[in-house]
């Protein structure tokens, strides 16, 4: 049963995340559309499965709910301690640094999402990862210590990606 | 008839704080002068100013009485494709070093970007020749 199911639906989530992107984009919800986003949801996955030999199979989509809301509030903050900075400090005083996140993630799902996470928080850009995926570079905007820019990376997000991604 | 007029005030809001982040994200592409600096600008641009825009969109789409959820799946695309950009960029100046190098990871050799294996084929050429 369980072998059917994986061989019908090689990504469950991907499935339910096109539907719910088709639905969306008719920009009305009628019983027809979903019906046709949930078929789009299975042949598009079944098709493409070749190209995604591996399954991540532990992802708690939860706390990935709530990860998400927290990233959502810290990009607000982040815009508007951004925003002062580009205003008031000038050129001269500023403290662009890289630092070196160490990941203790494996998975490349979570490791994007790491980056793209970093991405998105205004004031970090993250620009490279180390050729065995051991660590990732950060560069930084404005920083008097950059050791507590890491080490809040690490606790906010790392921690919190490896509880979702087992 | 004074929930439009609200609507109209949150859309008039939602656009002006969205063109204030978007003209502040321009001020620092224009004022600083390292490009890894620079490249911080649009990132916030592309977040929190584009969504305040398009959140005006929707509350003026749904005080016109036709919700419109268009806008979401636009903030779900940007937000999905714009740190790759991002990284893109960042990774052309560590590669053409126009940027002050990285400090050398502490567990691997190297960044995967300076890890060129342009020795390599040169290498081949020559014992071939």
């Amino acid at each position: 049963m369980s072998r059917a199911f994986y061989w019908l639906l090689p990504h469950p989530l991907l499935t339910l995340l096109l539907a719910v992107v088709w639905t969306l984009l008719q920009n009305e919800i009628s019983a027809g559309m979903v019906v046709f986003g949930i078929i789009l949801g299975i042949v598009i996955p079944w098709g493409t499965s070749i190209w995604w030999p591996d399954t991540p199979k532990g992802f708690r989509l939860g706390k990935m709910v709530t990860y998400s809301l927290m990233v959502l509030w810290d990009i607000l903050v982040a815009n508007i301690q951004v925003a002062w900075i580009v205003l008031s400090v000038p050129n001269a005083k500023l403290k662009p640094a890289w630092i070196v996140v160490p990941l203790e993630l494996r998975q490349p799902e979570a490791i994007t999402v790491l980056a793209g996470t970093i991405t998105l928080t205004p004031g970090t850009v993250s620009a490279d990862l180390s050729d065995q995926g051991h660590s990732l570079l950060v560069h930084v905007l404005h920083t008097d210590d950059p050791d507590a820019v890491r080490d809040d990376i690490m606790t906010r997000y790392q921690n919190r990606l490896k509880e979702i991604f087992i | 008839m004074t929930g439009e007029i609200i609507g109209t005030y949150a859309t008039a809001i939602s656009l002006l704080i969205g063109s204030a982040f978007i003209i502040v994200g321009v001020i620092g592409l224009l004022k600083f002068n390292d490009p890894m600096t620079r490249l911080h600008a649009p990132t916030k641009v592309g977040t929190i100013g584009i969504g305040m825009l398009l959140l005006a969109a929707m509350i003026h789409a749904f005080t016109l009485g036709q919700t419109s959820v268009h806008e979401v799946l636009i903030m779900a695309f940007l937000f999905v494709t714009a740190p790759i950009s991002a990284h893109f960029i960042a990774k052309v100046n560590i590669h053409t070093r126009t940027c002050q190098t990285p400090p050398p990871p502490p567990r691997d050799d190297t960044w995967s970007t300076l890890s060129t294996p342009d020795q390599e084929p040169q290498a081949e050429a020559a014992t071939k020749s």
